[in-house]
């Protein structure tokens, strides 16, 4: 059943095949993107209560929502390496940890930049924003052990099991705004079926959400074929594409 | 024919504590310091902020929690770094024993030695602190049950980075945000008690943390001194 799964455990087909994967991600992701944004922008309607200002609610949530969904895919990255002693997993790991990094970031930035016109200040320390805070220290703590290493293959092992460890704070992140009274707003969008959104302010964010995502899509592939070849720049496939580069 | 294991599990696990606990006594400088350091962080923020007897009141089990957290993480590095240095670490991941119960063994070790004696001085802490009276209760309980976490915790942090050379920062690093929750409820805890109103469910919380880091942080150290010992 998984039998067609066992060539992409071989560096130099990975490496092939994701590059062929780059462009179809990159062409999705800018045509998403410029859609949703401007539609977002320009011409969903203003939200009754909050506005323009609302508009950022179509960077906030997709960030958000990337940076959780980057950190579970490091964690099953972590869990196949440490398992199944899979060595691209944990380069697909490091790929992973810079850009999940930084999509919290944005998403503290814009909830920030949200909260000021909003709720009056920049920050509150509530249950989401904090454990949203920590997400982003768990990120760092990943990149800094990555880092810490001489041997990678060391440091994804180690890098892994802290990913682990630091898996309980996504559902704590998850559920902080229904089991604590916070003033981080409900969600409106995951609620399957029943979005609590228009469909006009909907659609243009499924269509940033998937822009995002394909953009995170892109970035990890592109870290992600950096990372294998420098893992194996020994090797003499590698080698030989550079003498061809080269050329 | 195999060689019949001479020690029982129970055996090996008061070896290891018995073991520690002449080490750590040995040297008790290891176990003086970070409770001196303890009492100086507290002393700085009277210093700091100012005498006034209600803002002390305020922020005191933030301010012992806080300085309860650092402490802990002084004390971290003599959990794993000397026996990784003189080979001792290797010889008991080499041994039949599970590593799970020599790890356990070796964070209770720990725990007695540096959480204990920080329960046993904070009320005095509290005091220079002017804690509301109400909260006592909460503190020694919050204590009792979050120390033993810190440790376990930072046991996770510190057998990630025994093998490195400069591991201190970054360690600090890893082991500090999964502090977080515990500071959070137990602040929060002693918060509730000094108004007089029931603090059962953080408690609950805490001690909810405590039983699955007690059952599930072994299994995360011993994956992790495998990995550093390499």
């Amino acid at each position: 059943m998984w039998k067609w799964l066992h060539p992409y455990a071989n560096p130099e087909v990975t490496y092939h095949f994701t590059g062929k994967l780059i462009p179809w991600f990159k062409y999705l992701s800018l045509a998403l993107l410029s859609v949703g944004l401007v539609w977002a922008l320009a011409f969903a309607p203003a939200d009754y209560q909050q506005g323009d200002s609302f508009r950022i609610f179509y960077i906030h949530v997709p960030a958000a929502s990337l940076s959780m969904g980057i950190y579970f895919g490091m964690a099953i990255a972590a869990f196949s390496s440490l398992v199944w002693q899979l060595k691209l997993a944990d380069a697909s790991a490091a790929a992973m940890a810079p850009v999940g990094a930084v999509f919290t970031a944005i998403a503290l930035f814009t909830g920030a930049a949200w909260g000021k016109p909003m709720w009056g200040t920049w920050w509150v320390w509530d249950a989401r924003l904090t454990s949203e805070l920590i997400l982003l220290f768990l990120y760092l703590g990943v990149i800094a052990l990555h880092n810490a290493f001489e041997d990678k293959n060391l440091a994804g092992k180690a890098a892994g099991i802290l990913t682990l460890v630091g898996v309980i704070n996504l559902p704590i992140i998850k559920y902080s705004v229904e089991w604590w009274n916070t003033l981080h707003q409900g969600s409106t969008v995951s609620k399957l079926g029943k979005p609590s959104m228009s469909l006009d302010m909907l659609w243009p964010f499924l269509f940033t959400f998937f822009g995002f995502a394909f953009l995170v899509a892109v970035i990890v592939c592109i870290r992600f074929r950096t990372e294998i070849l420098a893992r194996n720049s020994m090797r003499p496939w590698v080698k030989s594409l550079v003498l061809a580069e080269s050329k | 024919m195999p060689e019949q294991n001479p020690l029982s599990y129970r055996a090996a696990f008061n070896l290891i504590i018995k073991r520690d606990l002449k080490i750590a006594f040995r040297h008790s400088d290891d176990i003086v310091n970070p409770l001196l350091f303890f009492i100086i962080v507290v002393t700085l923020f009277p210093l700091g902020i100012g005498p006034e007897s209600t803002t002390l009141a305020r922020i005191a089990p933030g301010i012992i929690w806080v300085a309860a957290l650092l402490s802990t993480l002084l004390s971290l590095d003599r959990l794993f770094k000397s026996d990784h240095g003189d080979g001792s670490l290797e010889q008991m991941l080499l041994s039949p024993h599970p590593v799970f119960i020599l790890v356990l063994a070796k964070i209770i070790a720990h725990w007695l030695v540096t959480g204990l004696p920080l329960i046993f001085i904070a009320p005095l802490l509290a005091v220079l602190l002017h804690l509301n009276e109400n909260s006592y209760g909460a503190l020694m309980l919050t204590l009792a049950l979050g120390t033993p976490i810190l440790s376990l915790l930072g046991a996770i942090g510190v057998a990630l980075t025994v093998g490195i050379k400069k591991g201190g920062v970054l360690l600090s690093l890893l082991v500090l945000p999964l502090y977080i929750p515990v500071l959070i409820f137990a602040t929060s805890a002693i918060d509730t008690a000094a108004m007089n109103l029931p603090y059962s469910g953080q408690l609950a919380i805490i001690a909810a943390l405590f039983f699955g880091s007690l059952t599930l942080a072994p299994f995360a150290v011993s994956a992790a001194l495998k990995v550093s010992t390499n």
